[in-house]
């Protein structure tokens, strides 16, 4: 069963994700959001879906949990994409998945740029050895470069890259241009040699300044530190232009028609918070937004019975079940409803009239204590009636042979009433969702959404990411059955 | 007891929202707290529902029985100033080095002594005393960054005191490793009943161990009550479908007029099944009624076996309850309130 409730707003437009990944045009997809989301699970799904249909994808983790980097074959942290095992492969296509190792990345460009000297004198550099195993930072750096050497060998027709789980989700934008700023700074060129910046006549006053300068940081780190620094800086001299051109080819990859960043987040106010930041922030840099992933929105099979009724209707079976659990239905019902439910005064009404719509008026004065919202009222006061009416109605029609299966330890109102009640539970999560993600639509109604289903538990294998994928490819919180 | 509460966790798990709670649990009977800020996020102004926090120490909050919660949020380029101030008096050099570049090299290229001065500051807030030489704050809660980074943040100074092996740096590394391997110290991870922040959790902890550096407790965030006990699940899952078709019509859910009824008042049912059967929407809803008790069976005993993973870990665990519409201020110091009751963290 399907409820429209659930649904996209027609405000907000339907992010096709199978158009999206089916496009050759589509080179790569970015997965942002804030961490906690679903964006290295989003990330593989995608890879998987699209491999499936037909493109050659490779899948760039940052930091997957475990099972589910287990479940794409790359436990191993080799930094090397592997293909993936138990892709179907029919429609052509083919999936590679590869977990970024900083500190390799790292290794790798400076083995690669500098000659076997000077290469090793980098390697065995304290300092460089610090940097590279990666402090908060170096990873949004190497995974840039990881990027812009996935896209330069050109084997694969579309990269999926998962973010780093940086303290702002932003911190991989920021990569390149940090880099450059310090690049163009002159505290490199003190760093290495205050002799050189002086060389101009105008500058000589601030040569000194800088003899200064040096020799205040060599007090402050210890000479021997500041020697470190140095050296490592003046060993990477003639690699970081390198680093810096392709950091800039990068970032403007990024920005290029081939790119799609797709905003992950989960329906809460937090990430949808920074999901919206996230949007500003790439409309500002010219990064094309490709839409925003609900991840873990609920749905509901019965969307049409609301919180407050299936509560009245649990209330209404919780007090009447004492003398309940044995009798038949058809006895003991009546009597209930004039007994416990308070709202005795409809009990005159028979089965019949209770149906019709002239009822609720005549309830609503009794409703205890009641919501009076308006959709509420009259199907939660009639239906104590209604309800009676049904159960007869129903006894009449259903194999009463049934009826003795009353399990020992809870009588049927008692479940059915915790089963009104889980629903309630579920149907007021769900009316959250939807005012947050109302939020989020509202202030940017031109960003495409698809909502994914939650799932009861983790995913780690590919059936799993599978069954993701399609999900996003649904787009709609009701894809489960 | 601890003095210095650093709150880690995965993403996702509210780690800010358990920090700010702690903070103002541990400020009752008068206390002092402050809540420190490292990652400049802004989460803790959210939390508290005010603007944005300078690099000032402020009062936020007020907790109950006179206690008051002040914040922090550290930036790092101050910080650096600050710590530069504090070994040489570096007024105008500061300035210049800034001019230079040098402050945005330590801030930002070079990420290890960013954490250096995040951690450095919030050990000098703990080492604080006041002219009598009482301690200014009772304690310190930081909001750190999450469990995947936390022991190579706290062990940062470590790290230096390697690198930089003489000098004031060396020291005041040397210092910070100090308290933060000192029992005045304690790394509590925030978590929920699902399984990569529960494996995070384990990871982390077993990480920080290695390290040296003292675990506190889990906390376990966002619970639910199981709404029905997993007897009852079985016993719906094979079949009292009759019964409970039954008890749902009884309470008003059923009769094909009600059905009926619906469709008139414009809603819509989107499957013809139950009235085929002739059982009405009590019908109609047993299926998915019955899936979602089955999900909920599921999620239950993972949250059970999540649980006995966590227990597992031989640390002591507090709980606290999801709050159905959202953390706001009165949420907050509602956690704050359970977190107390659980006992001294």
């Amino acid at each position: 069963m399907t409820s429209d409730d659930t649904t996209l707003d027609a405000s907000a437009p339907w992010l096709e994700v199978d158009a999206l990944i089916d496009d050759p045009g589509t080179r790569i997809v970015v997965c942002c959001g804030s961490g906690g989301v679903g964006k290295t699970t989003t990330a593989a799904a995608l890879g998987v879906r699209a491999a499936e249909r037909g493109r050659k994808v490779v899948v760039l983790t940052i930091d997957p949990a475990r099972r589910l980097a287990q479940s794409m074959g790359i436990s191993e942290l080799d930094n090397v994409p592997r293909r993936v095992k138990g892709v179907e492969e029919a429609a052509g296509g083919e999936l590679h998945a590869m977990m970024l190792d900083m500190k390799r990345t790292f290794d790798e460009i400076v083995e690669g740029h500098a000659e076997a000297d000077r290469a090793r004198a980098i390697l065995e550099n304290p300092f460089y050895q610090s940097l590279s195993a990666g402090f908060a930072g170096t990873q949004e750096y190497m995974a840039m470069e990881k990027l812009g050497q996935l896209r330069a060998r050109d084997e694969w027709d579309l990269i999926v890259v998962d973010t780093p789980p940086s303290r702002s989700a932003l911190d991989f934008l920021d990569a390149p241009k940090r880099l450059g700023s310090f690049l163009d700074g002159k505290f490199i060129r003190v760093l290495m040699a205050p002799a050189k910046v002086g060389g101009r006549a105008g500058m000589k006053f601030l040569n000194v300044g800088m003899s200064m300068m040096t020799g205040t940081l060599s007090k402050l780190m210890g000479g021997q530190l500041l020697r470190d620094v140095q050296t490592f800086v003046a060993a990477m001299d003639t690699m970081f232009g390198g680093f810096r051109t392709r950091a800039d080819a990068t970032y403007r990859l990024l920005q290029a028609p081939g790119t799609a960043f797709l905003v992950v987040a989960a329906p809460e106010r937090d990430a949808l918070r920074e999901a919206a930041y996230f949007v500003q922030r790439l409309a500002a840099e010219q990064m094309p937004l490709a839409g925003l992933v609900l991840n873990r929105v609920h749905g509901s099979g019965a969307a049409q019975l609301s919180a407050e009724r299936a509560l009245a209707a649990a209330e209404a079976l919780t007090d009447r079940t004492p003398d309940d659990t044995d009798t038949d239905p058809d006895d003991c019902a009546p009597a209930d409803a004039e007994a416990d439910t308070g709202v005795e005064a409809d009990t005159g009404t028979d089965p019949a009239s209770a149906a019709t719509p002239v009822a609720p008026g005549t309830a609503h004065g009794d409703a205890p204590g009641d919501d009076p919202a308006e959709n509420l009222v009259p199907t939660g006061i009639v239906d104590l009636d209604g309800g009676n009416a049904g159960s007869r109605t129903a006894s009449g029609h259903s194999p009463a042979a049934a009826e003795h299966v009353t399990p020992p330890s809870a009588s049927a109102p008692q479940l059915a009433a915790g089963l009104l009640r889980l629903h309630a539970e579920r149907m007021q999560v769900l009316a959250r969702e939807r005012r947050t993600r109302d939020r989020f639509t509202a202030l940017h109604p031109e960003v495409p959404v698809t909502e994914v289903a939650a799932l009861p538990g983790d995913v780690h294998d590919l059936a799993g990411l599978r069954a993701i994928g399609e999900r996003l490819a649904l787009g709609s919180a009701d894809a489960d059955s | 007891m601890s003095r210095l509460h650093v709150v880690s966790g995965k993403g996702g798990t509210g780690k800010t929202t358990v920090a700010a709670a702690l903070a103002l649990a541990l400020a009752t009977e008068g206390r002092r707290t402050l809540l420190v800020e490292v990652e400049g996020r802004q989460g803790i102004a959210q939390v508290f529902e005010t603007e944005a926090l300078p690099y000032e120490e402020r009062k936020i909050a007020v907790a109950p029985g006179g206690g008051e919660v002040h914040a922090l949020a550290i930036d790092a380029e101050r910080a650096l100033l600050d710590y530069l101030q504090m070994f040489y008096k570096l007024g105008s050099a500061g300035r210049a080095l800034k001019k230079l570049g040098a402050i945005d090299f330590a801030t930002t290229i070079a990420p290890g002594l960013r954490d250096v001065l995040l951690t450095g500051k919030a050990c000098e807030a703990v080492r604080r005393k006041d002219k009598r030489g009482k301690f200014v704050y009772d304690a310190i809660v930081m909001d750190a960054p999450p469990t995947g980074r936390i022991t190579r943040f706290l062990n940062v100074n470590d790290e230096v005191a390697g690198l930089a092996r003489i000098g004031p740096i060396h020291n005041q590394a040397q210092a910070v490793m100090r308290v933060l391997k000192s029992p005045e110290t304690a790394v509590h991870l925030v978590t929920l009943l699902e399984e990569m922040p529960v494996q995070e959790t384990a990871d982390g902890v077993a990480e920080l161990r290695a390290a040296g550096l003292p675990v506190g407790g889990t906390v376990i965030n966002m619970t639910r009550p199981a709404v029905l006990d997993t007897g009852d699940l079985d016993i719906a899952a094979r079949g009292a479908r009759t019964g409970i078709a039954k008890a749902l019509a009884q309470a008003g859910l059923g009769g094909p007029r009600r059905a009926d009824d619906h469709l008139k008042a414009g809603r819509r049912e989107a499957s013809p099944a139950g009235a085929v059967a002739g059982d009405g929407w009590a019908d109609q809803l047993i299926d998915p009624l019955l899936e979602q008790a089955r999900e909920h069976a599921e999620r239950v005993e993972l949250e059970r076996v999540q649980y006995a993973e966590l227990t597992g870990l031989g640390l002591p665990t507090y709980e606290l309850e999801l709050l159905p519409e959202g953390v706001d201020l009165a949420g907050l110091y509602r956690l704050a309130r359970d977190l107390r009751k659980q006992g001294p963290i």
